[in-house]
């Protein structure tokens, strides 16, 4: 088992641990939103959000940090941002011909590039708080509160229980392939590209069909058991009077701090 | 870790709002005739999706070393699709998309929408498809045609990226698509091998299952039409757009994204936010219609033709 590689779950008894999971999701995807709404180049507001991700990371008892560490896996994604500084009009800051690109980097440009990489960094941090201070299975269950579709979520709940298997399968795999990788010496091991690609392929088709008869065991022994066509739960998931004023007080401050961002 | 993120997944932050929405709304049409075609299904089919998603997501693990320390691996919607037919792939793909969001921000939540219809409806529809023209062939004409659709749904997922990015103003398209068409269209070589691999080992040992998805989904001719409609948009758009960038743009003036793109998003409903309704833009989207209808004509005229001599065949 491979607990640490797909469980993000931190455990702990702060509020945010407490709180309904259909609540944590609204909150984290209105303060998404809320990000995608501040103007380019807003850094009170920016600042202002990332001092309240400080301030939750420290309130899950997480160490101010926590997300901080974790929260630059979009960064390479900048890479396709970076081309939005010549994209806008405005004051020149540097020219470059660069082949058949002609480059004019542009103070707007500039803003914008930045506004982008900041609102994606605040993003992923509140992601990150969510899924830290939330089960995956909880998570998965306030997404059917929120109305999506029961198959769906059905799904989505299988695949999280058969990742630990079936990602356990494929370490096996790997680690057969690699036992039979020798290099003799003095030669060049490995084959060719396609003949690599292949026997990955190979793999995949194993695994396929390892997960295929997989889930008709599966299958049998969820009627066995006395299966009916949806998965039920002991947590009763309800939303107390807590949680909503809390929602309420969240939805209030990013209203309170789009007014700030967009009148003052 | 071996889990290694690819650059289509689209962190928050990189589309303005209008574009994430726009594709919400698609996604969410195109999924809820997904769930409700595969409800019809037994209930067996719950597990057997969830599993194979699970697959799915355990086989983008799986990858082989090319050269320079990079790999290649899979995305996997193709293979799903002409696994488990094109609505099952779908939805199959579309759990993958969203844990890898959730649960290790591989790609954001307001823009899942459009990373699901990059990476899991665009990506199931082609490679089916192609998959179904091939039906009743020979094999070898199966499996290049599982291929061929495997690269082109790669390369649509990154047109469509390139697009989402140069519309939302966070690229500049004669960049960002040479740039990521480009990328794709050596990872999707890595894709086209497995996939191809894959499908040939389970004919090789379980061939009742290929032919058991292909006798369940008799009537999906019409995902024949849809996987050569959208491969025809890439091919005729792509090159159409690393020439002359400035035709689409100009195109996209019209329909007036640029300047939503260039104003902040909170201009949404502005005189902006109700672009449909002006001369050039209805002139525009007219051409469009016709051309799409023209070319859905000929396509389906040539798929009869095709059918009917495959029928006097036998």
């Amino acid at each position: 088992m491979h607990d640490s590689l797909f469980d993000r779950f931190r455990e702990g008894e702060s509020f945010l641990h407490r709180l309904a999971p259909t609540v944590k999701v609204v909150i984290t995807v209105l303060f998404i939103l809320s990000d995608a709404l501040l103007p380019d180049g807003h850094w009170l507001g920016f600042g202002i959000s990332w001092l309240t991700i400080l301030l939750l990371n420290l309130a899950a008892q997480l160490g101010w940090s926590y997300t901080l560490k974790r929260s630059f896996i979009a960064f390479p994604f900048a890479l396709a941002a970076i081309t939005a500084i010549f994209a806008l009009p405005g004051e020149t800051l540097a020219v470059w011909d660069f082949g058949p690109w002609h480059l004019i980097a542009t103070d707007a440009g500039l803003l914008r590039f930045l506004s982008i990489v900041v609102r994606s960094w605040l993003s992923v941090q509140v992601a990150i708080l969510l899924v830290t201070t939330t089960q995956f299975p909880d998570l998965i269950h306030a997404l059917e509160h929120l109305r999506l579709p029961r198959m769906l979520v059905t799904v989505i709940a299988f695949l999280y229980r058969y990742i630990f298997v079936l990602s356990d399968e494929v370490l096996r795999l790997l680690r057969a392939r690699q036992a039979r990788s020798a290099i003799p010496p003095h030669q060049r091991g490995g084959g060719s590209i396609l003949w690599r690609a292949r026997i990955a392929g190979n793999m995949v088709g194993q695994l396929f069909l390892r997960s295929y008869e997989r889930s008709d065991r599966i299958y049998n022994a969820m009627l066995a058991r006395g299966y009916q066509g949806h998965l039920r739960t002991l947590n009763r998931h309800g939303i107390h009077t807590r949680d909503w004023l809390l929602m309420t007080f969240a939805i209030f401050l990013l209203i309170l701090l789009q007014l700030f961002a967009h009148l003052g | 870790m071996l889990y290694s993120p690819s650059p289509l997944h689209i962190p928050d932050g990189f589309l303005s709002l209008a574009i994430s929405l726009i594709f919400w709304a698609i996604t969410l049409v195109i999924l809820s005739t997904a769930v409700k075609r595969t409800e019809t299904l037994d209930e067996k089919q719950v597990p057997l999706m969830g599993v194979m998603a699970a697959f799915i997501f355990a086989a983008q693990m799986i990858n082989f070393p090319v050269a320079g320390g990079t790999s290649g691996h899979l995305l996997g919607g193709a293979l799903a699709a002409i696994m488990l037919g094109p609505w099952a792939g779908m939805l199959v793909m579309t759990a993958v998309v969203a844990v890898q969001g959730l649960l290790f921000q591989d790609g954001g939540l307001l823009v899942m929408g459009a990373n699901i219809f990059n990476m899991g409806l665009l990506t199931a529809a082609i490679g089916f498809g192609f998959y179904k023209a091939a039906e009743g062939r020979q094999r070898k004409l199966k499996l290049f045609a599982a291929g061929l659709g495997a690269w082109l749904s790669v390369m649509a997922g990154a047109l469509f990226t390139a697009l989402q990015l140069w519309l939302s103003g966070t690229a500049r398209l004669d960049i960002v698509l040479p740039a990521m068409l480009g990328v794709h269209a050596v990872i999707g070589i890595g894709e086209v091998l497995i996939t191809v691999a894959a499908i040939a080992f389970i004919f090789k040992t379980r061939p009742d299952l290929l032919e058991e998805s292909e006798s369940s989904a008799q009537n999906g001719r019409g995902w024949i039409v849809v996987g050569a409609l959208l491969s025809l948009g890439v091919v005729l758009l792509s090159p159409f757009a690393s020439a002359d960038p400035d035709g689409l743009e100009r195109v996209a003036t019209d329909l007036g994204f640029l300047e939503q793109g260039a104003n902040a998003p909170y201009k949404l409903l502005s005189d902006y936010a109700l672009p449909f309704f002006r001369d050039s833009a209805f002139s525009t989207i007219a051409a469009g219609l016709i051309g799409i209808l023209v070319i859905a004509a000929l396509v389906i005229f040539l798929a009869r033709r095709r059918s009917i001599r495959h029928t006097s065949h036998n």
